[in-house]
Formats: structure tokens, sequence, C-alpha cells
């Protein structure tokens, strides 16, 4: 008979080996999925995960394309994390990533046609500032009047939708757009642009900035008093409170950080990959990004690899559409199961498996 | 930088040279922004495609990529397209205009046709249907159907396309029924079956009794089918399992001549950029069955109208025609040239609310 017991303490091992075990799960029930729709399991794995990064034909162009899909996840889920790990939870990184790209869109814009050195920083300056504020939002009304951060947040990404609509239509329409909605794109206005830093890599300044925010993190976390207080009110609040930990200001630093890092994630995809406002423009990185943060372990290296998986789950599944006709709702189911295989085998972190003999009566 | 660029171009260049040696098949893509299944906007795309597959049977392949985000994962997927040989891709949403335009510019062999967009190329042709034709006789029909006087209009995004639909329906449902009062909700989205029956629900509590959409979901013929007497028209497919009631009649895409004459272009090695802008005369633009909940009398006059748009003998924005805020826009007999009509942005007199910005 099996029997599950708490581990005495979480096991170290099992830790960073239940990411790899979700992984294979994944593969494995992935594997009979594509099967039952009548594909080669063996080739849809290959095709998702082996493709994108050694396919000969194309590789060349899709690995750096990994980058540009995981700097954003990376950047926000980095910001997220400082949050979660003290409890303290912001569900609305997609609203602060719109508001990061319009604020840092619309200062570059409003410089147009300028042609001057100082508009891209100025434009990095904005779209910080604009995710910072919108996170603010929750954080002081959490701070004055105790109201529920994952509400607020989470209703703050519809409101930002609709500005981003009207924004689209209205103040930074293209007026050279034949009314058309959408802005300018910024790809034609070099200043403002955010290319490449080395051609054919896939290098932008947002891809640089989630590098660095990797970083940055570890260190907080790990080195710093403050990453001492996160980490200490996450596993034990009450602690945290005599310790002299003062919990408002850390909620205005743990949004504060991921609406920031989630605009700046905002601000360098309009800037450079998409290149224009436009009524689509967010495409759920902000919410990928949750489940980035949670497949990484919350440690920021974790959500570094983590970032880069689902960049590759991503790419490697628009390959399985191309190459053989996989419908994305299978792709999506795919994704799913990782986040769901995760969490089921979190399990053996904390307990483990005996097997006991069943007593006679 | 430029030297790095140059470089990369070239790399790409030989990328794409050694995988167009040796094809015997005509590839052609197809991006779509739904899911297949949608039942409208995409699914009468997919059926293009299906035609252009039985068409010319071996002799093409077809591969499309569904549910992809206007933007960066567009130019990521019509990239990845091209580097696997596809000789023409067509992109089937307006979103997909600027990524159209510059992955086309990455692979000048390749043949590009984005939908409902105005930008072209040298290797870039744009193609869209008149639609406001289709609208025109849906007005005509929701004008005398209606009991009322309230017609409900689920719109999508404020761009000239749809505001072209609600003026021709419009100046049509007007034309039959004099009292006859647009209410419009704004859903933002092209496919959203939950936010599309909210809409849908709202408009008939406020008292509408036809609904016309410019949303792909069959959600408003369900939620007008569970409120019994409402009436609606099939939106980019035929939607017929709602027929005969609340589905009274609908507009439908059909890509399919289209995309086969293209095809057959790139084959014969006839492509060149166009601008094709086809209505109900060639084809483009379907107009499903009026079904017998009609009378007679109405269903001969929508017909009838059909036929003179058909042959070119009348046109849906013909004057005396004011804006919404009462000044001129077309004299009595003059007829909307297509600048105006490609880029409208503005409501004609007699509809009330603002378009939003």
């Amino acid at each position: 008979m099996l029997k599950l017991e708490k581990r005495p303490q979480p096991s170290r091992v099992f830790a960073w080996l239940t990411p790899l075990m979700a992984v294979v799960l994944t593969m494995i029930a992935g594997g009979i999925l594509f099967a039952m729709l009548g594909k080669n399991p063996v080739e849809a794995i290959r095709v998702i995960f082996w493709d994108p990064l050694f396919n000969e034909q194309f590789a060349s162009y899709s690995r750096p394309q990994l980058l540009v899909k995981a700097g954003p996840l990376i950047l926000i889920a980095i910001g997220l994390s400082l949050g979660f790990r003290a409890g303290i939870w912001n569900i609305g990184a997609e609203g602060q990533y719109i508001l990061g790209a319009i604020v840092g869109a619309g200062v570059g814009l409003a410089f147009y046609p300028l042609d001057a050195w100082y508009v891209f920083p100025l434009m990095v300056i904005g779209g910080a500032l604009g995710g910072w504020l919108w996170a603010m939002i929750p954080a002081l009304l959490k701070v004055k009047f105790g109201t529920n951060e994952i509400l607020v947040s989470l209703m703050l990404v519809y409101v930002g939708e609709q500005l981003l609509a009207s924004m689209s239509l209205g103040l930074l329409k293209n007026p050279e757009g034949l009314g058309f909605p959408g802005s300018r794109n910024l790809k034609d206005y070099p200043s403002a642009f955010n290319d490449e830093l080395i051609a054919g890599t896939g290098m932008h300044w947002g891809v640089l900035t989630a590098f660095l925010a990797v970083i940055f993190a570890y260190i907080l976390l790990n080195r710093h008093m403050l990453g001492f207080s996160i980490r200490l009110t996450g596993e034990a609040p009450r602690a945290a409170r005599f310790s002299g930990v003062n919990p408002n200001l850390l909620i205005l630093f743990c949004l504060g950080m991921s609406g920031l890092m989630a605009g700046l994630a905002g601000l360098f995809e309009v800037s450079g990959p998409s290149g224009q406002i436009s009524i689509d423009f967010n495409t759920g990185y902000g919410f990928t990004a949750i489940i980035v943060a949670f497949l990484g372990r919350l440690h920021p290296v974790g959500i570094l690899l983590a970032g880069l998986l689902m960049a590759l789950t991503y790419i490697g599944g628009e390959l399985a559409q191309l190459m053989l006709s996989l419908p994305s709702a299978a792709i999506q189911l795919f994704q799913g199961m990782l986040l769901f295989f995760l969490l089921a085998v979190d399990l053996l972190t904390n307990y483990r498996i005996r097997f006991v003999k069943r007593e006679k009566a | 930088m430029t030297i790095t660029k140059l470089l990369a171009g070239a790399a790409l260049a030989l990328g794409l040279a050694t995988s167009a040696v040796a094809q015997d098949k005509t590839k052609v893509g197809f991006v779509y922004v739904g899911p297949v299944g949608d039942g409208g906007w995409t699914y009468e795309h997919d059926q293009g495609r299906l035609a252009v597959e039985a068409h010319f049977g071996d002799k093409v392949e077809t591969t499309y990529v569904e549910n992809v985000p206007e933007g960066a994962d567009a130019e990521r997927v019509m990239t990845q397209m091209a580097l696997q040989g596809a000789n023409l891709i067509f992109t089937t949403s307006f979103g997909y205009m600027d990524p159209t335009i510059n992955v086309a510019k990455k692979f000048p062999n390749v043949k590009f046709e984005h939908a409902t967009g105005y930008k072209t190329a040298e290797n870039v042709g744009v193609y869209s249907a008149r639609f406001y034709e289709g609208r025109a006789i849906q007005g005509t029909i929701a004008g005398h159907m209606t009991q009322s006087n309230v017609i409900g209009y689920i719109a999508s995004f404020p761009i000239p396309e749809v505001i072209r639909g609600i003026n021709s329906a419009y100046i049509h449902a007007k034309k039959v029924n004099p009292d006859v009062q647009f209410k419009i909700v704004w859903a933002y989205t092209w496919f959203d079956p939950a936010k599309e029956a909210d809409a849908a629900k709202v408009l008939i509590e406020q008292g509408a009794d036809v609904i016309l959409q410019h949303t792909d979901s069959k959600a408003p013929q369900a939620a007008a089918q569970a409120a019994g007497n409402v009436y609606t028209f099939g939106q980019a497919s035929d939607m017929a399992e709602f027929s005969p009631m609340p589905r009274i009649s609908s507009i439908i895409d059909n890509w399919a001549p289209y995309y086969i004459a293209r095809t057959q272009a790139v084959m014969d090695g006839t492509w060149e950029s166009d601008n094709t802008w086809d209505g109900i005369g060639p084809g483009m633009v379907g107009i499903g069955e009026i079904t017998d909940v009609v009378p007679a009398e109405v269903k001969a006059e929508a017909l009838a109208l059909k036929d003179a748009i058909a042959k070119g003998e009348y046109h849906p924005f013909t004057g005396p025609l004011n804006k919404q805020d009462g000044s001129p826009w077309l004299a009595d007999g003059e007829t909307a040239d297509d600048g105006t009509l490609a880029g409208m942005n503005f409501y004609v007199e007699g509809i009330e609310g603002e378009i939003p910005q």
C-alpha cells in the first residue's frame, strides 16, 4: 500500500528534479495525445523540442527567435517571482506590460521624426514608469485600504486593454494610416527602434535586460537584506514581522518592481519585435510569465531556463502546426500539461511515498 | 551594423536558395488569426485552402498555422513558412499587414497576399471583398423585418471595413423603414463567443429584434435562438444550422476562386502584385439563402437589389447622403469612390452615437 509521508524538510534533490520529471511526463502524455490525433508521436516531439534548435534548414532562424520569445517572459517572470516569494500576488502583469508599451511608445512617437540618441533611453524610462505606475494602483489600494491585490491587478488588465484600443484608434493612431487603427511602425523610426544588437542573433535590449534582471534578482535574493526580508515574509510572515520587516514597504517594493519589469518588457516588445501599438498588441506574455515563474520555482536561474523552455514549446508548437498539421489547440493542451504535471510532481518535494505493508487485523 | 545586416541577409538568401532547389510541388501557406473551427472568418479562408487542394491535387501542397497573434508572432510564422519553401503565402487578417511587408522584403522570390490591408510591394498583393454590398441586402431585409424598429449591431473594431458595413446596412434599412434605429455594441474582438453572446443579449434586452454581427462566432445566433423572436444573419459563413429562424440570410465570404486563380498564377509564373476588391458580381461575396420566414415580397426586393449590385447598376453608396454631422457627402446620384470607402471613418446621417476613438 502506498502512503504519503511529509518530509521533515523539502527535498533539495526533488526541488531540482521535479521540473525535469514534469517535462518528461509532458512528453509522454503529449505523445499519447498526438498519437491519438493520428500523428507520429516521436516525430511530433522531435519537431517541438529538437527542430527549433538543430534543424539544418531553419534552426539558424528559429534559435535567435527563442531569445526574442523568451526575453519578455523571463523579464516579467523575474519581477513576479519577487512578489510571489513574499506572498504578494501580482496577477496583472499583462496590464502593466500594456501600459509600459503605451507610455514608452508614446514618448517615442512624441519625438517623431527627431533623430537623437536620447529618444530611446527616454522611451525606456517611460516604459518602466508606465508599468510601475499601473502596479502602484493595486499596491497603494492594498496598503491604504487592504484591498486584494489579486483582484485589483487582474481587473486593471482589462482596463489596460481598453486603453490600448483607445490609443490605437485615437491618440497614437498613425496619421498616415488612412484611418486604419494602429500607431506608426517604430521600425521605420531608427531613433526609437529597438533593433537587434548583433544582427541575426535575436539579442535586442529587452533580452539583454532580461538577463541582467536574472543576475539582479539572484543577488537581491541571496546577498541582500531586502531579499532576505522577501523570503522570510513568504516563508514565515509572523517571524518576519517580529524581525522588523515593514509589510507595507515590501508590498510597494514587490508590486512596483514587478510592474516596472513588465512595463520594460512591453516597451522593448513594442519598440522591437512588434513595432507598433495596435489593438491586439498584447498576446498574453503577462499571464504566461506566471507559469514561467512557477515552472522556474521562483528561482532566478530556474526562471531563465523555464522561459527558454516555454519559448521552445511556442516555436516548436508553430512548427508542429506547419509541418505536421497539428491543431493549435493540441499545442495549447501540451503547454497546459507542462504546468499540470509540474504541480502534480511537486508533491514529491514535500512528501515522500512509502510502501507500507497492510497490517493484519 | 550595416555590414552584419548585409551578412545576415546574405545568409537568409542562401538558405532560401537551397530550399527552393528541386521543388516540383507549389507550396502555399496560410496564416490564420482564429481557429479553423470558428465557423466564420477563418473557417471560410480554410475552405478556400481546401478548394486549392481539391483543384490542383498533387501539384500543390498547402500548410497553415492557426491562432497566430498579430505582430511579432505572425512575422515569425511567415518567415518559417518562407524558409520551408513556400512559394505563395496568404496572410488573412488586417493586423498582419506590417509583418507581411517586413517578411516579404527578406524573401523577394516568395509571393505574399495580404487580406484587407492597403500596403503593397513588388511581391505583396492585397485582396478584400466588398462586404458592404452584402450589408445593403441585409439592411433591406432587416428594415422590413423589425417590429420594434430597433436593429442591434455587434461591431468588432472601429476600422473602415466595419464602419462601411454599419453605414451600408443603415442606409438600406432606413430606405425601407424610416423609423429604424441602430444600436451598436463594440466588442473589440473578431472572435470571442462569450463576449459576442453578451453583446447579443444586451442588444435584445434593449429591444432589438434583428441582430447584425461583424464578429465571427455563432454565439449571437444561439443567443437569438434562445430569446425566441429575434432575427439574425450568418456572418462570413452561411451558419445554415440556425435557419430558418433566427438566421434568415447570410453574407458568405467565398475566397476559393481567388485563391485558385492566384495559385495558378504562381504556377504559370504570371503572378503580379495586385489590389483586388471584389464584390457580389465576381462571386467573392455570396448571399446565403433567404429563408421562408421572410415574406415573399421582401425576399424578391432583396434579390432584385442583389442583381442590381451584381450587374453594377446600383452602388450601395449613392447620393444624396450626408455625414452624421449633417455636412453633405454625396450629391444626388453621385456614388462613393473607392478611396473614401477604403478609409471610411464617419457615420452617415441618422446613426446615433460616436465611433469610438
